[in-house]
């Protein structure tokens, strides 16, 4: 009846994730979290061929929904969205927790779904679902994770809802057309669009959800949580807005504003929340240049940082399981008691500051040449500076103030096998994407971006250029640190654009509250009889012991239905007259 | 028509007939069969028998069109014609469908609420109160429309009376809805007189035939529509003359409240389109005139005043009855409309209403069976002690508040567009503001059973303890449908506006 290849592959994990809400028994729910990223993966094998697909056209109301399209840009991001699946997956096998099972597969299912999807009002549910997915597991974090949970929420629906209304004006511009291609800002409702996907992509004063909410989630939550939301916003940017020259600037102030922020922040789950929002800058970057080349950096880049992204952030779980913190200030010394968590952390922190040989070497250097190539000067100056800042702070500070620096004295267990196997595997990605002359390293990569591709990271320049970068990031640090200057892990709260809606939006609400109050000491008195009586008068009226519910006796009864005849009666003789 | 062919060919013949006269013979033997059990099954599969010939004779009509039987072979416009057609079939089908998964409810529940020896009697009355109503719709002859009304009337009373053992409030309101509702029958066949007067025949057809001839006839037809308006109205609960139903379905057998909810209202309703639209004409200006002022303005401010009535109950089975009326709202605004949009959509919510209402009081005689509980602050904790219940009361309370992919949603969609093709935005705007009440006062409900924490009982929290299967699967049954509509799953939803669009055909086909 229903051919399975027409059905968009992430149903079939959000139905798993549906399944795992009711099933009380752990074991089986953990299979299923499993197994139902790589079935998806096999579905989009077995529905993918070389050409584009488009299918299960669905006609509901009056419209047509294109629920499935994959194409090579779609392809590429349903690929790694099964992945990090898998990764999460074995990092989260020691928690049992239903909420946390079926959250993660709903929304992982949900931006799966919405990579998929072919017009912007599926996009658009499964934008909202992944949404209201997913801040389950911000609030999996504990009390203090419920204010940031409701702030996450909100700015995402109000995304949902920019998104909703973009698409609806572009929708209606194009005869009743909602097909998810080329938008561009020229178009009616474009700019709606554009900021929709800006809120969950992070842009410029509107990023503070990601340091907001992600360290405030649960560990396994938090490694869940980076993976998908913000690169299904940068899918849907590839998507619609590839080439804007808008987004290179944004995309470079991306990069270069979360590293201030990130060098003086202690909390080093929010040190990676902001090196999140760097690299981000650095794909949005590479989708305003729009080029082939550029195009082809994104989506290996986008590859590259899941990987790299989610293995940092596992790495700070595991610390944060053992030792119940990941403040700088109170950490140090560890790697004599969690090895294999120091190495697999080094290698990721190698691998988003670019070293030769590991992962973002071979795919961020394309973005870097693509804007070297368009000649692109500030912005390219901005992004080699943002990649010394990468180093800085997530190459250097992380592992650094974690695992060596000054002893802490906690002697800890070594993380549990299942995040290691995690990190492990992410670990070996890492390694092996970026593996040189062989067909399984980074040609199998570049066989998959959406372009032919005719580049080549391994060349003499590029090699000795990244590493003067490098190591010049890593003697500034050094002498920093010597001398003293480099700012220490305080503890302390940082203030960040979110100030204007935490502490001055606060102030005028408390502003416009002191005023109120002595407004309404003035008006309280109409105020008071005007609301109380109304309420007053709707209650005596409505409520079991109010008039209208008096038993009416089945007189009055009777000369009701009297008077409505006379009324009857009266408007046809009206009309008659 | 595979299906129509594993019906035996004198069922469908004779089919029409067979739905009245069998219940209304059971119904007698069986107020004198000395088992209660044996009683409980009489009933039983008389209303499946009468349900399958229903769904014969709506394949039958959908391959065949309009039928009109002869009854005891005396042709019509002498004898007494049983119309099947586009209009009545659904609502034969939708009422003994009712009837069955009411009884399926009432084996418990009948033991909990009936003394013993007046189990019998009790079904008894059920079969005629049904056998009534079934005559109602299928009739073509105005008095014969009458004596049914009556039959199904008159055991109504009885019926509700016999909440007494529960309640004995039960007792006024037996007696107020016999006093109503018989002046509700009195002021109808003071209408049939008139138009009797008028026209000199009683076969509907006719009546529309010599009405057209005498385009729209003289002041004596006006009046007769007038009180035929009234009486119906009442019937039908139509706003200020509604004070009879929510005590009728408050104190009434919880089985007889899911029965009237869904079925009663409906077949006047049904009744009040069937005068309006193909006995009379809307082209005839007093009737179109007291359908656009009268059903609309009754309709409208009923929609708003109940809905609001039903905020501030704190007796649950009050605030679905006033919800009722509410609902009644609804379907006299797509009335009123007089477009084949907006018929359609008020036809459709008359099917739809009747699913999810059934569904609704059902669970709550479900709650009231294991908790004797009927107030809104005793629903705390419900979603933990009853889970599938409470589910399918979840399911229908949104269907009723109109979620999307529900049966709710679809007609108060179709009713909201067809307003709106009318250009009347206002309606529009009822529709939403009374929507967002039905949030209030069902959300009001829900919040308690979910966020609630279950009561202790003798220093215990109370234990799980979910309905027998007898009352969950018809429960789940309607609610299913409320989603099946919704989503058009098994295309219910696609039969469902079909049937109601073929209605509204009909209705505005014939007399033009």
């Amino acid at each position: 009846m229903i051919d399975i290849l027409q059905i968009n592959p992430g149903l079939w994990v959000i139905l798993a994730g549906i399944i795992c809400a009711f099933l009380p028994v752990s074991p089986i729910r953990k299979a299923l979290v499993l197994l139902a990223p790589i079935f998806a993966a096999v579905m989009i094998f077995q529905i993918y061929g070389a050409q584009e697909v488009i299918g299960g056209v669905i006609n509901f109301a009056g419209m047509d929904y294109t629920t499935l399209r994959i194409d090579r840009l779609s392809m590429i991001w349903g690929y790694l969205f099964c992945l990090a699946g898998v990764l999460n997956a074995i990092y989260g096998l020691h928690e049992k927790c239903k909420i946390t099972d079926s959250s993660a597969l709903i929304y992982m299912g949900a931006a799966l779904a919405g990579v998929f999807s072919g017009d912007l009002l599926t996009l658009f549910i499964f934008w909202e679902l992944a949404a209201i997915s997913s801040v389950f597991l911000v609030w999996k974090g504990g009390e203090h994770s419920y204010a940031s949970g409701i702030r996450y929420l909100a700015i995402h629906v109000l995304s949902g809802v920019l998104l909703l209304a973009g698409a609806i004006v572009y929708g209606r511009a194009n005869g009743g057309d909602f097909t998810f291609g080329n938008i561009g800002l020229g178009a009616p409702g474009g700019w709606l669009l554009l900021i929709a996907m800006g809120i969950k992509c992070g842009f410029p004063f509107l990023h503070n959800w990601i340091q907001d909410a992600y360290p405030k989630a649960s560990i396994t939550g938090t490694v869940i949580l980076s993976a998908f939301t913000t690169k299904l916003a940068l899918y849907a940017l590839a998507r619609g807005f590839a080439g804007e020259d808008i987004l290179i600037y944004i995309g470079a102030v991306m990069t270069c504003f979360p590293v201030f922020f990130a060098v003086i922040e202690n909390d080093l789950r929010r040190v990676l929340s902001y090196s999140l929002n760097n690299q981000l800058g650095f794909m949005v970057c590479g989708i305003g240049i729009g080029t082939p080349l550029a195009m082809n950096g994104v989506a290996a880049h986008v590859v590259a940082d899941v990987i790299f992204k989610g293995l940092l952030f596992m790495s700070m779980g595991a610390v944060m399981l053992r030792t119940g913190t990941t403040k700088a200030s109170e950490l140090g010394g560890l790697f004599r008691s969690m090895p294999y968590t120091t190495l697999f952390c080094l290698i990721g922190a190698g691998s988003i500051a670019a070293f030769p040989l590991l992962s973002a070497f071979v795919t961020k250097s394309m973005i870097l040449t693509a804007a070297l190539e368009e000649h692109l000067w500030v912005p390219l100056a901005m992004l080699l500076f943002a990649s010394a800042g990468v180093m800085e702070h997530s190459g250097i500070k992380v592992p650094y103030f974690t695992f060596f620096s000054h002893d802490s004295g906690r002697r800890v267990k070594e993380a549990p096998w299942n995040m290691l196997t995690a990190m492990g595997l992410a670990s070996l990605l890492c390694i092996v994407f970026a593996l040189p002359g062989v067909s399984f390293g980074y040609k199998l990569l570049y066989s998959l971006l959406p372009y032919e591709v005719d580049y080549h990271p391994y060349t003499p320049d590029h090699v000795i250029f990244q590493l003067q970068l490098l190591f010049a990031a890593i003697t500034a640090f050094c002498i920093l640190k010597k001398y003293g200057l480099y700012p220490s892990e305080k503890r302390a709260e940082i203030i960040d654009f979110d100030w204007t809606y935490r502490k001055l939006g606060l102030g005028i609400a408390k502003w416009i509250g002191a005023m109120w109050t002595r407004l309404s000491v003035n008006i309280t008195g109409l105020r008071k009889t005007f609301i109380d009586n109304a309420g007053k008068r709707l209650y005596q009226i409505f409520s079991p012991a109010g008039a209208m519910s008096e038993a009416a006796p089945s007189g009055l009864a009777a000369v009701l239905t009297a008077g409505m005849l006379v009324i009857a009666l009266l408007i046809m003789f009206i009309t008659s007259v | 028509m595979d299906l129509l062919s594993l019906f035996p060919s004198w069922l469908i013949e004779h089919g029409a007939a067979f739905i009245i006269i069998l219940p209304l013979l059971m119904g007698a033997i069986t107020s004198i069969l000395p088992s209660r059990s044996l009683a409980w099954w009489t009933a039983f599969i008389v209303t499946v028998i009468v349900t399958l010939t229903s769904f014969g004779l709506v394949l039958n009509m959908m391959s065949e069109g309009t039928t009109v039987y002869s009854m005891g072979g005396w042709d019509p416009p002498h004898g007494i014609g049983l119309v099947v057609d586009a209009l009545s079939a659904p609502v034969l089908l939708l009422i003994s469908a009712m009837a069955v998964l009411t009884m399926v409810y009432g084996m418990p529940a009948t033991i909990a609420e009936v003394e013993p020896k007046k189990r019998a009697p009790f079904y008894a009355a059920f079969l005629l109160c049904f056998a009534g109503l079934m005559g109602m719709v299928v009739t073509g002859d105005a008095f014969n429309v009458f004596v049914f009304l009556e039959v199904s009337s008159i055991s109504t009373y009885a019926l509700v009376a016999m909440g007494a053992a529960r309640d004995r409030r039960a007792l006024t309101a037996s007696f107020n809805y016999l006093i109503m509702g018989s002046i509700g029958a009195t002021f109808f066949v003071i209408g049939l007189g008139f138009l009797y007067m008028e026209t000199g025949t009683l076969n509907m057809a006719d009546m529309a035939r010599i009405l057209a001839d005498l385009d729209g006839g003289s002041r004596v037809a006006k009046v007769a529509f007038g009180f035929i308006v009234v009486g119906l109205g009442l019937k039908l609960a139509m706003f200020p003359l509604h004070t009879w139903l929510p005590g009728a379905y408050a104190y009434a057998p919880s089985m007889v409240t899911i029965f009237l909810a869904s079925t009663a209202t409906k077949a006047a309703l049904y009744l009040l389109l069937r005068f309006t639209f193909t006995v009379f004409d809307p082209s005839f200006e007093y009737v179109g005139t007291l359908v656009k002022y009268l059903l609309i303005g009754v309709g409208v401010v009923g929609m708003i005043f109940a809905s609001l009535q039903a905020i501030f109950q704190t007796d649950v089975r009050r605030t679905l009855a006033f919800s009722s009326v509410a609902q009644v709202g609804y379907m006299l605004l797509g009335i009123g409309l007089a477009t084949a949009a907006g018929l359609a959509a008020g036809y459709l919510h008359l099917l739809n209403h009747a699913v999810i209402k059934g569904g609704l009081f059902i669970a709550l005689g479900a709650f009231w069976y294991r908790f004797g509980i009927t107030r809104v602050e005793d629903f705390q904790g419900l979603s933990k002690t009853m889970p599938w219940t409470m589910g399918a009361f979840t399911v229908s309370a949104l269907s009723l508040i109109g979620v999307p992919f529900t049966a709710g949603f679809v007609s108060k969609v179709n009713l909201a567009t067809a307003a709106a093709d009318k250009g009347w935005w206002w309606a529009v705007a009822v529709i939403v503001v009374t929507s967002v009440l039905a949030i209030i006062y069902m959300g009001r409900i829900l919040l308690s059973a979910y966020f609630g924490d279950a009561p202790e009982i003798n220093g215990e929290v109370a234990k799980r303890n979910e309905a027998p299967l007898m009352m969950l699967v018809p429960m789940w049954v309607l609610a299913i449908m409320s989603i099946a509509i919704g989503s058009n799953i098994f295309n219910l939803g696609d039969n469902f506006v079909g049937a109601a669009e073929a209605a509204a055909r009909l209705l505005l086909g014939s007399g033009a």
